[in-house]
């Protein structure tokens, strides 16, 4: 095997490894609490090797409660795409519409999400759609900027051919931009989608609705804290996983 | 009244560091099926000059009269040839002359369209790579598709803006001659902007210097005396290149200011 191969598959375990191991260090001196590494995956196994179970509403096997997630997730990123996508288009196409709105895109933008979701279950008055429509309005900034970033940033050239064939404004809009200006859409897209699992978490533990977010709330409040290292640990692996994923998809947009 | 009548064009910009007067009264006169080519250095306002006939920018002050219609915006009766060629990148060979066939023919059935666009393709020689995209293709393959895009159009009056200046000497030589033949074929309205003076002699009817900015106009006009078809051999050794050639050189150097 190659030298550079080598390194590539025992440094990362080595970083893996010194981690671990200050985890255990933290446990047995500062933090008597925190479960060690090895307590946490004995206290965890039956989530991880059975990951499907079902024994009650909150007490499930970690992919099933991931998967509440990724539907809550996927919901509320559909949300902030059919929402976001045309947003961004006017804000790109049209300076009156820019002028009007952009403001207000600045000023809301850095809302917090935990801001938002009293005012969806005031609105909604359950948690489900509360928690969606926090989850649309934290994760579609991306999408909305980058989108009217992509229109601004067509170049002249291509423009101008569409004035030359004097092309109607939908054929315009769709032979050239939407193609011209799709793959900062896409950018915008992946960053929405790692927003919107980062809002889930916060969304599920406020509401308390079933999903790996809500069931890491009750384990802290039942006092399994090893429950909630398995929680961040399946969050920050969904989470890496659909950023993989969507960087795939990017690069065959672009590619294209 | 001429065919293509350009009277008393001016256009400037506004630049940071003041007003450049980029023309200063282009005049210019085209009969139906003239070739005319237009000569400059670079940088004295010859995409200028392009842009306003294609009326993608508009004069300060002049008129531009096409077949007795004034020109007041872009349309595909004037056809550019852009210098950068300007192929969308997301379509390929085919859907890029397809969009300009479908664009100035929306009334025929969709079979003839295509026929027709198949047509243009093949005229430039592509039909091998009609499906490939121009991030595929060779400089030359690109600019053969701007071609066939901007014939595709029928237009009028054909806009050709150093449509070979970013092709190597061989590759240039070779779309020159198509150009030549392709044009002893259909006979359109063109005028080419070079810088190239020997490109400008191969191809044209007729010659106008244009004078180095700003203010830049045209020069008095050098007919070409060269019978068609013309063909590359031996022309440079005619007496009546060697002429035109000379007197385009003699007045862009006469004009040509003193710190260049």
């Amino acid at each position: 095997m190659a030298q550079s191969t080598v390194r590539a598959l025992v440094l990362p375990l080595l970083g893996l490894a010194a981690v671990l191991l200050a985890w255990t260090a933290l446990s047995q001196t500062v933090a008597p609490d925190l479960p060690s590494p090895l307590r946490t995956w004995q206290e965890s196994r039956r989530y991880v090797l059975e990951p499907f179970f079902k024994d009650g509403e909150m007490n499930q096997g970690i992919l099933r409660l991931a998967f509440y997630s990724l539907v809550r997730v996927a919901k509320g990123y559909l949300l902030a795409l059919l929402l976001g996508t045309p947003l961004g288009f006017l804000l790109g196409l049209s300076r009156t519409f820019h002028q009007s709105f952009d403001p207000i895109v600045q000023f809301l933008r850095p809302i917090s999400p935990l801001a938002w979701l009293p005012l969806g279950l005031v609105i909604f008055q359950k948690s489900e759609p509360a928690a969606v429509f926090t989850i649309a309005l934290c994760a579609m900034w991306p999408t909305v900027i980058n989108t009217a970033v992509g229109v601004r940033s067509i170049s002249q050239d291509y423009l101008n051919v569409g004035r030359v064939l004097r092309l109607s404004r939908a054929k315009m809009l769709s032979k050239i931009i939407v193609p011209a200006s799709l793959p900062y859409v896409f950018t915008g897209y992946r960053l929405s989608l790692g927003l919107a699992w980062l809002v889930i978490v916060a969304a599920e533990m406020l509401t308390g609705t079933p999903g790996v977010g809500g069931f890491l709330w009750q384990e802290y409040n039942s006092l399994v804290y090893s429950h909630i290292i398995l929680s961040v640990v399946t969050i920050g692996a969904v989470g890496l996983a659909l950023d993989r994923l969507m960087g795939l998809v990017e690069a065959r947009i672009r590619a294209s | 009244m001429a065919y293509l009548d350009v009277r008393d064009l001016r256009r400037s910009y506004v630049t940071p560091r003041g007003t450049a007067h980029v023309l200063g009264g282009v005049n210019l006169a085209l009969d139906e099926g003239e070739f005319v080519a237009i000569v400059g250095y670079s940088g004295s306002g010859k995409t200028t000059l392009v842009s306003l006939l294609g009326g993608l920018i508009q004069p300060d002050h002049g008129e531009i009269v096409l077949d007795g219609a004034p020109v007041t915006g872009p349309g595909p009766e004037r056809g550019i040839v852009f210098q950068q060629y300007s192929l969308l990148p997301w379509m390929t060979v085919h859907e890029n002359v397809a969009l300009a066939v479908d664009a100035v023919n929306p009334g025929r059935p969709a079979a003839e369209r295509r026929r027709i666009t198949d047509e243009f393709v093949a005229l430039v020689g592509l039909t091998p790579a009609a499906w490939k995209r121009p991030s595929q293709l060779s400089g030359g393959m690109r600019q053969r598709v701007a071609v066939a895009r901007g014939l595709a159009m029928r237009p009028k009056l054909l806009l050709l803006d150093e449509p070979f200046s970013a092709l190597d000497a061989l590759t240039r030589a070779t779309l020159q001659d198509e150009l030549l033949s392709i044009w002893g074929a259909h006979r359109s309205t063109v005028v080419l902007i070079t810088n190239d003076v020997d490109e400008a002699i191969l191809l044209a009817d007729r010659i106008y210097p244009m004078t180095p900015g700003p203010g830049a106009v045209l020069g008095p006009a050098i007919e070409v005396g060269l019978p068609r078809p013309r063909a590359r051999r031996h022309l440079s050794l005619e007496p009546a290149y060697q002429k035109a050639r000379q007197a385009i050189v003699d007045f862009l150097r006469a004009c040509r200011r003193p710190a260049a």
